[in-house]
């Protein structure tokens, strides 16, 4: 307990980082994983071929060897960012994928019918999908997507050895100071179980929600 | 072998084409699905598409409105041609209502806003008057009180009724029909017929692809007959029935009309 107490404002400066980094990450990964999964089921060839590589490209890469290519090599066309930034990206890309992956496999359990008698009414791509695919797609991709976001939390991590703040990373402060270092690695994991723990109930509640809505 | 557009038929008076297909053909891979169909609709006519299955009949229904692309050919709604994708073929869309085999209410909306949804993103119309528009809709295929439910609470026949209001509710120029009641339950079908005559009898311009010959023979100007991906015959629907000219159309009349 002593680890916790006399370290407490390490901890909550390294808890607040790793929560942050979720949160921005997340909502980054969230946006651009329904835009690319929008590309890759879209009538136009360029778009899903671009929405293709993206996957193919982001989810076949080492998350590490992404923070190297974003930190190392960004800097070289004159991106100078904080590294806070860089961390944001990267995990938002990379996360980006397996969210378009959740979607598409998602969209793919909508009946073709009900794209079909929308655009029969005359409703565009863009309407197709946003008033009639994605809202059906939706009850099916709250369990994945969950999972997904999970192990974003916890892939933040790689941040703390690019200079960025975050839980993990605290290990080394602590340590130093001569701290157990069990006992510094199982608060370490009681944050983050907090952040898991608690996307976790948050989608559960959200699958509840669209199962009754049903 | 194909039969000329035909004459004009004994119901609307002055024949003005609004769909014509030109010279349309489609693969699915080795299988030539649509071969050289030449077909003309005139406005207000009704045109009853027939034939094994298949023949295409579907695919032409559905080539129509572009949900199948074609080929080759042209396709013309209106005097207009059918654009290969964006917002023009969206447009063109609109005009031409659809009426799915397997419904394809939203099964997310409520019946009403099934009929209201493309009114109020496609048509711009305000909500208010695109619900008024909705009910009066649903009124006259005597579903009015269903509104406020799911499509997975009516019977396939309501809802196929809400599929023709949600149709109508676009005021299209035309509506296709793509096998309205083959998924239905025999003692629902005459519902949906029934709301199908009344529209015929009010002049709307109608492709209907269909097994039910009792609304060939009572509501069609013309009997359009399939085989292969070809069209055999194309003529009035007493002549077709009484005196199919091409041995394949006997074959198949002598088939399904036995009882």
């Amino acid at each position: 307990m002593k680890t916790l107490t006399d370290n407490w404002s390490t901890y909550w400066d390294g808890f607040l980082g790793t929560l942050s980094l979720f949160a921005v990450s997340a909502v980054l990964s969230l946006v651009l994983g329904v835009l690319i999964a929008g590309f890759r089921v879209s009538p136009v060839r360029p778009l899903r071929v671009f929405g293709t590589l993206w996957v193919t490209v982001l989810r076949n890469t080492p998350l590490t060897l992404l923070f190297f290519i974003v930190v190392l090599g960004l800097p070289r066309f004159n991106i100078t960012l904080p590294f806070y930034v860089f961390a944001v990206l990267a995990l938002g890309c990379y996360t980006s994928a397996f969210v378009c992956e959740s979607m598409r496999s998602g969209i793919n359990t909508v009946p073709p019918g009900q794209g079909e008698a929308a655009r029969s009414l005359g409703m565009s791509f863009g309407q197709t999908m946003s008033l009639v695919v994605l809202p059906q797609a939706y009850r099916s991709v709250v369990a994945p997507i969950g999972s997904v976001l999970i192990a974003l939390a916890k892939n933040s991590a790689i941040a703390g050895s690019f200079s960025v703040v975050e839980l993990l990373g605290t290990y080394r402060t602590i340590n130093e100071l001569g701290y157990s270092i069990i006992w510094t690695f199982v608060w370490i994991a009681v944050g983050y179980l907090i952040i898991t723990l608690a996307i976790s109930a948050v989608f559960n509640l959200l699958e509840r929600r669209v199962a009754v809505s049903r | 072998m194909t039969a000329a557009p035909g004459p004009a038929p004994a119901g609307p008076s002055a024949f003005t084409p609004l769909i014509e297909m030109r010279g349309v053909n489609k693969h699915y891979g080795d299988l030539h699905v649509l071969q050289d169909i030449e077909l003309t609709v005139g406005r207000g006519e009704v045109v009853v598409i027939i034939g094994p299955s298949g023949s295409g009949k579907s695919t032409l229904c559905r080539a129509i409105n572009r949900l199948e692309p074609i080929e080759r050919g042209t396709i013309l709604i209106d005097g207009q041609p059918l654009p290969a994708e964006g917002k023009g073929l969206a447009r063109l869309r609109a005009e031409v209502g659809m009426v799915f085999q397997s419904f394809n209410l939203f099964a997310h909306r409520t019946v009403l806003q099934n009929v209201s949804l493309a009114q109020i993103k496609v048509r711009g119309r305000p909500k208010a008057e695109a619900d008024a528009k909705s009910r009066s809709l649903l009124e006259r295929v005597g579903l009015a009180a269903q509104a406020d439910k799911y499509p997975a609470q009516l019977s396939g026949g309501q809802q196929q009724r809400v599929a023709i209001a949600r149709a109508l509710a676009m005021d299209p120029k035309a509506l296709l029909f793509d096998e309205p009641t083959s998924a239905l339950d025999p003692e629902m079908i005459n519902e949906v017929l029934d709301v199908m005559r009344q529209l015929a009898r009010e002049g709307m311009t109608m492709v209907v692809v269909t097994h039910e010959m009792g609304f060939a023979r009572a509501s069609a100007n013309r009997v359009v007959f399939m085989a292969d991906g070809r069209i055999i015959e194309d003529r009035a629907p007493e002549e077709f029935f009484s005196a199919p000219e091409s041995e394949r159309a006997r074959d198949f009349l002598s088939k399904i009309l036995k009882h």
